[in-house]
């Protein structure tokens, strides 16, 4: 099979208007006769069924969550990017677009990055139609912040909570569109299956999460906005619940699988303190704007971090990359930071840590404006530590925060699944082989309110409505299987829980598929992850029943997954014989231990493909061509 | 260190709930309320017994999922601290701790410390927001804001949805809940032109959903987690009153 990513002919700039010509369209009286599912309502999945919603499609939405405001993207920070220049400081979509495919190192198709900085711009006037309360100056213009991987300022933000104020405006259009009747809300509610039904996506089979109820939805068309998949790691900054479910058993239907071994290590999470943690927190990187990171030069410096003098700092950061000093993307600080803890110059309980110190802002800035910058981050650092990052340096340490790598797309959203299309963080399309800060709001954004809404028209105008019925043959089959896995969970009856063994595979994958990766690591994962998923299925231990509320039967679930899938991205990673971005290979490194890309290669997407249970999965390369920007090396020196 | 818990167990929405003795063993300080609790289910697991029943998902203290009351105070006794992030080092060797969930008649109990807040999407559904489509919008900078107007909009807009200011109202009142949505909204101008008809639906739409009224306890302001100000409620009120005086 040759992957078509169906990317529009022409210049680059006239790319997206020209597909926006060629679409087909749904007319106004027909569109309510259409069924659309969305799963997930963070900012992908709530922005795209309020806007089908608003369209006149007949749209349900599903999340696990209690309510749809929940969604991780709450989570978000620092801000979110869009090239509208207002600053005057040199910014464009040109610049936007050859930044994103700079940092993503050069691992992802132009034409989608083009079009994400097209639409950027739209986002933020969206956003603020609905009331998002961004940042203001005080002539009451909007303000903007400068971001990691980038040397212009165009990140707009709310305080420390861009991503909670830009959730909350997408999912008041949201419930506008509950209210209206246009959308059905399915909460605590869990996708299990895809159903495909000749070769076209026609539905999900679910468990209520209340009931334990096992029922099937059918519709005209699916969008996957399930988020990503970095809890593989048991400890990250994502969400509790965040899981790989329902991406992963839509590729055991046969959707494709790209590059699941770009993850991304965030450079300023809060350090892990002991085996009871059950996530990591992020402190936002917007920090880096005003605060300095360093360790001691030596390393049995032992002082207090306020009594050790500048001569006895390395601010390593500014010291290798002097033209971003501590704005350098996140892949580059990340490694960085593990380079100086490998060293033996790490700080805090367990030495692996850096600190990220303020003194000099607050000394040029006053303590007021970084409290107004950053006030929210450092309480929530003082809550979770106990220390006061005005008085003493914040230590930090990289953590797992974000999938680059997701679901296969086309240019029009949709996976290699007829009617199955994924959106945010599911799909894999826009940031390579690394995000820049304040990408992923805009992209989850991009999809949802300004792409899917053009891109599955055209889909939905080729074919006849409500087809197919739940109670169609493959449905009933997808039910029953659904129902005979949740047993099966249920009837191991073993001695361990789903979290231990959440928890040893997470750290299986840290250590192995984690910040640096080898031949040797890789192989290891590769033989460790087979018997730790069998001991898994002989020995898991989970409580109760399906009839009801089990929360360890909902974790179980997303274990299993995460035992399956572990073995695809290390798959991946061991196949990828070079270093780019999130994805570094010890093998393939400069002498000053950058990492090292291997163009003539690995200039290709990887597209895994479901064999059946127990079969390898099959490898399909999307060659990636650059006609607009010049492949080169990343240089933030 | 060693604590004990009483934790209210319910088996269902219908079913008779009660306060369940559990020790709770080696907890260190570093750990946050959630990871507490974690340790205690993961020995219940290793019992044979069934698992404490709770919400959380972000634990970082933004999700608004998590919410239990901690010696009967929402979100436990840290000032503006989600039980996620509330963490051991506030507690002491030996010490007893009642965990019950939130309780309001427009919350009802799932299961165990899971209730069921949809009632406060109602509320939203009812107006909470601005009825703007996808598209056809004016540049950003086309409408100018007082920063003194977005700062006022963003200190409301800062709610979480945890419920915790329902769960403290001697009344369980939704109107610091409400309040904070109808402040953020009508401080913004695009805000403006809707504000008459939302705090009319939005109050009428608490009521219906089993809400008390205020009673001016201010204990809602006192348990918020994120600082919700109760002078936000003197806002509703005002923008209530706004629409019977024209």
């Amino acid at each position: 099979m040759t992957l078509d990513p169906k990317i529009p002919s022409g210049p680059l700039q006239e790319k997206w208007d020209r597909r926006k010509q060629e679409l087909k369209l749904v007319a106004p009286a027909n569109k309510r006769k259409y069924r659309v599912i969305v799963v997930g309502t963070g900012l992908a999945g709530a922005s795209a069924a309020a806007t089908l919603g608003e369209l006149g499609y007949t749209v349900d939405a599903f999340c696990f969550q209690d309510s749809p405001r929940r969604g991780h993207s709450i989570a978000a920070q620092g801000g979110i990017n869009a090239a509208k220049n207002y600053p005057n400081d040199g910014d464009s979509i040109w610049r936007l677009f050859q930044d994103t495919i700079k940092g993503g190192d050069f691992r992802s198709r132009e034409a989608n990055v083009y079009r994400l900085a097209q639409v950027s711009a739209n986002i933020i006037d969206q956003a603020v139609a609905q009331g998002v309360p961004f940042a203001r100056d005080y002539a009451g213009y909007l303000d903007n912040r400068s971001f990691g991987g980038a040397q212009v300022s165009r990140t707009f933000y709310a305080r420390g909570q861009t991503g909670q104020q830009l959730l909350l405006g997408a999912y008041g259009s949201l419930m506008r569109q509950v209210r209206l009747g246009s959308v059905l809300l399915h909460p605590r509610t869990e996708m299990l299956d895809l159903v495909v039904v000749d070769g076209h996506a026609r539905g999900i089979t679910v468990r209520d999460l209340v009931t334990g109820k096992v029922a099937s939805f059918a519709g005209d068309a699916v969008c996957l906005a399930t988020g990503g998949y970095t809890n593989v790691f048991y400890l990250s900054t994502n969400a509790i619940g965040s899981n790989v479910t329902a991406a992963f058993r839509a590729f055991k239907k046969g959707a494709f699988f790209a590059n699941p071994c770009f993850t991304q290590i965030h450079p300023t999470c809060i350090p892990v303190t002991g085996d009871h943690q059950s996530k990591l927190t992020l402190m936002s990187e917007s920090l880096r704007n005003d605060g300095r990171v360093w360790v001691p030069k030596d390393r049995d410096d032992k002082r207090e971090p306020g009594s050790i003098p500048e001569s006895d700092r390395d601010y390593y950061l500014e010291r290798k990359y002097p033209a971003y000093g501590n704005l350098a993307p996140r892949d580059i600080a990340s490694r960085a930071a593990k380079e100086v803890c490998d060293e033996g110059r790490g700080v805090g309980p367990g030495r692996r840590g850096v600190y990220l110190d303020f003194r000099n802002a607050i000394e040029r800035l006053g303590e007021s404006t970084i409290r107004e910058r950053y006030g929210n981050l450092f309480e929530m650092y003082e809550r979770i530590t106990d220390e006061n990052a005005y008085r003493r340096p914040m230590r930090i340490y990289p953590a797992p925060h974000y999938s680059m790598g997701g679901l296969w797309v086309d240019y029009n959203l949709m996976s290699t699944v007829p009617g199955l299309f994924a959106l945010g963080e599911a799909n894999f399309s826009d940031h390579g082989a690394n995000r820049l800060g304040a990408s992923a709001l805009m992209q989850g954004l991009a999809d949802g309110y300004f792409i899917i809404p053009y891109t599955l028209a055209d889909y939905l105008a080729r074919v006849a409505p409500g087809a197919v019925r739940a109670d169609h043959q493959e449905f009933r089959q997808s039910r029953e299987a659904a129902a005979a896995y949740t047993e099966k969970l249920l009837q191991v009856k073993g001695k361990r829980t789903a979290s231990d063994f959440h928890r040893e595979l997470g750290r299986l994958m840290w250590e192995n598929v984690g910040m640096a990766r080898s031949k040797e690591s890789l192989t290891s994962a590769l033989k460790r992850i087979p018997e730790l998923r069998a001991e898994f299925w002989e020995n898991v231990k989970v409580p109760g029943t399906g009839e009801q509320l089990n929360q360890q039967l909902e974790k179980a679930g997303r274990v299993a997954d995460f035992l399956e899938f572990s073995e695809l991205m290390t798959r991946d990673a061991l196949l990828r014989e070079e270093s780019c971005g999130g994805h570094f290979r010890i093998e393939h490194q400069t002498p000053d231990h950058e990492a090292k890309r291997d163009d003539a290669n690995f200039a290709h997407i990887a597209a895994w493909e479901y064999q059946g249970e127990g079969k390898e999965p099959a490898l399909h390369k999307e060659p990636l061509t650059f006609e607009n920007v010049e492949l080169a090396v990343r240089n933030y020196k | 260190m060693n604590l004990t818990l009483y934790v209210w167990r319910q088996a269902g929405p219908k079913e008779k709930g009660r306060l369940v003795q559990y020790e709770a063993r080696d907890i260190s300080p570093d750990m946050s309320f959630l990871e507490m609790l974690d340790v205690v289910n993961e020995d219940l697991i290793r019992r044979g017994e069934e698992p404490i029943a709770f919400d959380s998902d972000c634990r970082e203290g933004i999700c608004g999922a998590c919410g239990q009351a901690v010696n009967g105070t929402p979100h436990g006794p840290r000032k503006l601290t989600t039980t996620c992030q509330l963490h051991m080092r506030n507690y002491q060797d030996g010490d007893t701790i009642y965990i019950e969930p939130f309780r309001a008649l427009a919350f009802p109990v799932v299961k165990d410390l899971v209730i069921d807040r949809g009632s406060l999407d109602r509320i939203i559904q009812s107006g909470g927001y601005i009825s703007v489509h996808t598209g056809g919008v004016a540049d950003g900078n086309a409408i100018l804001i007082p920063k003194s107007d977005a700062d006022t909009a963003m200190d409301a807009a800062e709610c979480i949805g945890c419920g915790a200011c329902v769960a403290a109202c001697p009344n369980g009142s939704a109107m610091l809940f409400t309040a904070a949505k109808v402040t953020h909204l009508a401080s913004l101008p695009q805000g403006k032109i809707e504000a008459g008809r939302r705090v009319c639906m939005m109050t009428e739409e608490m009521l219906r959903q089993g809400f008390g009224n205020c009673g001016n306890h201010y204990e809602c302001e006192s348990a918020c987690p994120k600082g919700i100000r109760v002078r936000f409620i003197a806002k509703l009120n005002r923008e209530f009153l706004k629409t019977r005086s024209t």
